[in-house]
């Protein structure tokens, strides 16, 4: 079973990742468009944009873990945080431009005064510098262990969209309550995992 | 009350390009039994909400938490038989019958603003009667400084009941001013058919310079009384919803600002249009929070 994963990973380039999201970005965009996501597309598309991406995201966090089960879908995981960034990239843009009308007083407002609007912000910040160096070229100039170290930041990007979620709906859900879930255990497993040795030393 | 509005019931169907050819014939069929609708001085000259934004986009958590999920789950709840309460500090308590309600009452055509405490917004052509001439015929006591309502409780066919994340039943109240206001309807109809299920059927509140969670929907109870009720959002979130729930563009929510809303209908570029204190009714009902603070009575 595990090999047979393995095997159709293998034959499966990476580039398929950004085809599909690329498709499925494009798709929300033409269903917002031709009214087909209800009444009010620009929620459903700011919305979509914010969850898609942060299902992607936790995606990113699950590729370690499963290579820890022995799949190997590591070449897959810069394409998958990198179509994450680009959704999460979208949704901050939809809420600037279609939701918020490019109402600037507005926005910077909220960008000040809401704390949901804050941690999701912080998060899309956090991504930026990820994004910019998922690259052979950034790797190599930085050198392996500095941008390990700058990557970890996706553990808190993601954490942070995750609580975003959660505050912004009127009430919890339990949908939204899985999400912070999924990505609090992601984290927990590879704590745990990083002290195993200690424990065994001690 | 000055403007005038030279806009019709019949007017409006005409205009709704969305609506499909039967609901159209309906809507016609509808007209045709109740041609007493006349245009009311309180309605808006804005534009209406088609019948399908208004029917498959609302907040009524009794039947998920989703806005799509009302129109998908409404459809099982039984509306007939249906008896209100009407108790408390009344000349004649007792259990009325939907029909008793209604009789006397003038149903009246109101194209009115709705505005969600989540910044969207709708217009929406209800028809109702004021709650004021319910309360003229039940007879409101002297001690009375307001009302409270209370929705349906029936788990069996509101699915959203089957959690116990909410406090059921869901209720709201009025000072009795405001109940008392010709604004304030009680709405039995939407575009000249019977109201849906998932707009609050069989009878629902609308109190249009308020926030839309304060118009209470399927009403099983009204009691009058000296006390400020209890009421549902201000249970869950007091620093988030006030008992008052005016609209007001200068009071922001905690998390979201109240200044500006998106009218749904405008599609995917309708942008946003500025929040009208009391949600444009000011002229109206300014005065009956003349001296509130209404920052603090938000």
């Amino acid at each position: 079973m595990i090999d047979a994963i393995n095997r159709t990973a293998r034959r499966i380039p990476a580039w398929s990742i950004y085809a599909a999201g690329a498709l499925v970005v494009l798709w929300m965009f033409v269903a917002a468009t031709l009214g087909l996501s209800g009444p009010d597309p620009v929620k459903a598309l700011e919305r979509g944009f914010g969850e898609r991406g942060l299902q992607v995201l936790i995606a990113a966090l699950c590729i370690t873990p499963l290579r820890w089960a022995g799949i190997n879908l590591v070449k897959f995981r810069r394409a998958i945080g990198l179509v994450g960034f680009a959704l999460v990239a979208l949704h901050f843009a939809t809420w600037i431009t279609l939701d918020m009308g490019l109402r600037w007083s507005e926005i910077t407002a909220d960008l000040l005064k809401r704390p949901y609007i804050i941690i999701g912000f912080v998060a899309f910040l956090a991504l930026l510098p990820l994004a910019v160096t998922s690259n052979n070229g950034a790797i190599r100039r930085m050198g392996a262990a500095s941008w390990k170290r700058l990557h970890w930041l996706a553990y808190p990007a993601t954490l942070a969209g995750a609580v975003h979620f959660v505050m912004i709906g009127k009430v919890y859900t339990v949908e939204s309550a899985a999400y912070v879930a999924a990505v609090a255990g992601l984290l927990a497993m590879r704590w745990l995992k990083s002290r195993k040795p200690v424990l065994r030393a001690a | 009350m000055t403007f005038k509005t030279d806009l019709r019931w019949s007017d409006v169907t005409p205009k709704s390009l969305f609506l499909n050819r039967r609901q159209l014939i309906a809507g016609a069929a509808a007209l045709a039994a109740s041609p007493a609708l006349a245009a009311s001085p309180w309605s808006t000259d804005e534009e209406p909400n088609s019948l399908e934004d208004i029917t498959t986009y609302n907040n009524y958590y009794e039947f998920g938490f989703d806005k799509g999920d009302p129109a998908a789950n409404a459809g099982a709840l039984k509306t007939d038989p249906w008896s209100i309460v009407i108790d408390g500090m009344v000349d004649k308590p007792g259990t009325y019958d939907l029909a008793d309600v209604m009789s006397g009452q003038t149903i009246e055509e109101r194209i009115y603003r709705f505005r969600c405490v989540e910044a969207w917004s709708m217009i929406v052509p209800w028809q109702g009667f004021e709650l004021a001439g319910l309360l003229k015929k039940v007879g409101v006591q002297s001690g009375a400084k307001y009302v409270a309502f209370e929705t349906l409780t029936r788990p069996e066919e509101m699915p959203g009941q089957q959690s116990g994340s909410f406090p059921w039943p869901y209720v709201e109240g009025l000072r009795l001013d405001e109940a008392m206001h010709p604004l304030t309807i009680m709405a039995t109809g939407l575009y000249g058919q019977p109201i849906p299920n998932q707009n609050g059927a069989p009878i629902r509140l609308v109190v249009p310079w308020k926030y839309g969670f304060k118009s209470i929907k399927a009403i099983v109870k009204i009691t009058l009384t000296d006390k400020q009720p209890p009421t549902t959002w201000n249970k869950l979130q007091a620093n988030e919803y006030g008992f008052y729930a005016n609209v007001n563009p200068g009071v922001d929510h905690p998390r979201w600002s109240q200044a500006s809303e998106r009218r749904i209908g405008g599609g995917l570029f309708g942008g946003r249009v500025d929040t009208l204190m009391f949600n444009g009714y000011g002229d109206h009902v300014a005065s009956l929070y003349a001296g509130q603070d209404l920052t603090r009575d938000f």
